[in-house]
């Protein structure tokens, strides 16, 4: 199935800022992490329809996860 | 820090006072706003003579504390109609402190049409005539007196805005760099050009360091404080490289970026004004991503933006000031975001109002969506030289919205509504509704807790534990703006519990007390029901404590929610 996988602040260096991905069905945040070589413990937040996610979630056909690292300012 | 600085500006005299015991626990904040309230009657006109511009750095300000380089700002606000307090770097602060001077209070009013200029020295003011300046923006402000006077000379100034006494115009400090900072909102420098005051000079002659009680336990403490700081991921990474504005995409991805005048919650071009962006231009244009807004800092949350040749284009550039003409007013270009926000600190007036008003003033049909180059026409020709036109503009948000007979317009006690969608991230809009200082992001910054997993999770959509959440750090803030301390410390003061501690440990060493974490929750809630009388007696009673009604009315993309809180439940902020 296809994914959108969106990448920001320092998780774009070396790697990407969008890209879609082929994964197969029952893939996880986790899994997708894990195959960009982020470590889950310098994530600051995960999103799906912009609803945060944990790691463990399971992605469906056709959605966006957005990876941040843990990021602030105000 | 002994000495308190008089200056009545109807009999054109200074005098210096020895500290009231009353007084001498307290600093920034808390000293602002307990002067404010002591000695501003509620219901007076804030233009007219009765009202007080106070200065006060904050308790640790002027010593070796990490991020201790701020000082408050407050008086009865033109804008919003109660007690204001504003937080600000520059170099200003820290000198005052070291010359001993505990707050320095502006009051009464000059008669006929003069204006003046104070040059506060360790031991007295000078009130001298002044005219050299008077129509001049900010930065040739600054230059004149750095001439004038000497490099090293601290500046507070105001530019044509506040000369014209707009409900929009702040109060600028001459930074380390000559650059600028601001006492952004509320209209404070209205308050200032109503007193004829256009500049307030610090003569650095005679600083000395602070007495520090214990200098031993102070050094261990701050090396402990500092630790946390570098040791946190947004402190010491974060903000250093990409600012405020790395929130852009984050808040966008949220569902809680205000787009178009609080019409959508995400915009289509948020990459070209992220903070991701921002930083690859900076690089490449050989400006410096990371920089402090004064001396101490160890965030450096402050850059410097070129434009394309390379050439300084403008500092400081935050979050709320890309976010308000970027997503709010649809400007695409972060140069022209850019120039904006150097004009708007050149002029003298507060980058988040502004930018909100203009979103309302194109909504209204007086420019068109997303035309930086008018509105950068209308910032100078209008505001400045304060036409007609300008003068409506200047009135800020609520005023343009009601002179074009709008509803949709965003703001609380008059006050412009920043950066985060109230109706996505709950725990902020609670903030907004409630907090003293009409709607304020930093009062109670719930952002952290709802979008940014600092200090736990709370679910932004979902009412439930906002008010608590808001509460708690609106309690917090009070405390921290008290101490000169940066806000910024929050985000590991959050986290670690150590940061606070060692927060509390230079407290201590500093003073020779033995104050626990308690007593500093104590000052803050102190601060914030000293506020709240004043403010009620103003005439803000809670029914003032509300989001503007089309929050509730109006649903907003892509989470298709609205602001649904039981006015019972939000009057339950103040049961403490
Ligand atoms: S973190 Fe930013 S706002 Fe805070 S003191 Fe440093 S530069 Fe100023």
């Amino acid at each position: 199935m296809k994914i959108t996988v969106k990448l920001f602040a320092t998780f774009r260096q070396g790697r990407f800022k969008i890209e879609d991905r082929d994964v197969p069905v029952g893939t996880r945040v986790l899994d997708v992490l894990h195959s960009l070589d982020i470590d889950p413990a310098d994530v600051g937040t995960l999103f799906v329809k912009g609803r945060a996610v944990e790691v463990d979630r399971v992605l469906d056909e056709g959605e966006a996860i957005a990876i941040f690292p843990l990021v602030g300012g105000g | 820090m002994h000495k308190i600085f008089r200056i009545d500006m109807t009999d054109l005299k200074a005098t210096v006072e020895t500290v009231p015991e009353a007084w001498a626990g307290l600093g920034g904040r808390a000293l602002t706003s307990t002067i404010v309230a002591a000695e501003v009657p509620p219901t007076c006109h804030p233009l007219g003579p009765n009202n007080k511009l106070v200065f006060a750095p904050g308790l640790l300000s002027g010593t070796a504390a990490s991020n201790a380089g701020r000082f408050s700002c407050g008086a009865k606000s033109p804008l919003t109609g109660g007690i204001k307090e504003c937080s600000a770097g520059g170099s200003a602060g820290r000198i005052i402190a070291r010359l001993g001077i505990k707050a320095i209070i502006l009051e009464g009013q000059p008669k006929g049409e003069g204006w003046y200029g104070l040059i506060v020295r360790k031991d007295g003011v000078e009130i001298v005539p002044e005219t050299e300046t008077l129509g001049k923006g900010n930065f040739a402000v600054v230059e004149d007196l750095t001439a004038r006077l000497g490099e090293d000379f601290g500046v507070i100034t105001l530019g044509p805005a506040g000369e014209h006494l707009m409900a929009v115009s702040d109060i600028s400090v001459k930074d380390p760099d000559g650059k600028l900072r601001s006492f952004g909102r509320g209209g404070l420098g209205a308050v200032m050009g109503s007193k004829r005051v256009k500049f307030i000079a610090i003569d650095p002659e005679g600083v000395a360091n602070l007495a520090i009680a214990d200098p031993a336990a102070f050094k261990v403490a701050n090396k402990a404080f500092t630790k946390t700081l570098n040791d946190h991921p947004v402190s010491g990474q974060g903000l250093k490289k990409y600012g405020t504005a790395v929130l852009v995409n984050i808040i966008n991805e949220a569902g809680g970026l205000p787009t178009k005048n609080f019409t959508s919650g995400q915009c289509d071009h948020h990459d070209q004004i992220s903070g991701e962006q921002m930083y690859d231009n900076i690089v490449a244009r050989g400006g410096e991503p990371t920089h402090g807004c004064s001396v101490g800092c160890q965030i450096q949350c402050s850059q410097v933006y070129n434009d394309k040749d390379g050439k300084f284009l403008t500092s400081g550039f935050e979050y709320e000031t890309i976010w308000a003409l970027g997503a709010d007013g649809l400007i695409k270009d972060l140069d022209i975001i850019a120039e904006i926000d150097n004009v708007m600190d050149d002029i003298g007036v507060d980058s988040i109002e502004v930018p909100v008003m203009f979103a309302v003033a194109m909504e209204a049909g007086l420019l068109p969506w997303g035309d930086g180059k008018r509105m950068l026409e209308m910032l100078r020709e209008d505001i400045a030289k304060g036409t007609s036109l300008g003068r409506l503009l200047g009135g800020g948000t609520a005023a343009v919205g009601r002179a074009f007979g709008l509803t949709r317009i965003p703001v609380v006690k008059n006050q412009a509504i920043p950066a985060y969608d109230p109706r996505a991230i709950k725990g902020i809009g609670v903030t907004y509704a409630t907090t003293t200082m009409g709607a304020d992001h930093t009062a109670g910054y719930a952002i952290a807790t709802n979008i940014l997993n600092v200090g736990g999770k709370v679910d932004p959509l979902s009412n439930d534990g906002q008010v608590d959440l808001s509460r708690n750090l609106q309690i917090a803030t009070a405390a921290v703006d008290s101490t000169g301390l940066c806000l910024f410390i929050a985000f590991p003061a959050l986290d670690i519990p150590e940061c606070l501690a060692s927060v509390v440990g230079m407290l201590n060493a500093r003073y020779g007390l033995s104050l626990t974490g308690d007593d500093v929750v104590a000052l803050g809630k102190q601060v914030l029901k000293t506020e709240h009388a004043f403010n009620l007696a103003a005439g803000l009673g809670d029914e003032s404590d509300r989001l503007p009604e089309f929050f509730e009315l109006e649903p907003i993309a892509p989470h298709q929610v609205k602001w649904d809180m039981d006015p019972k439940e939000l009057a339950t902020f103040w049961s403490f």
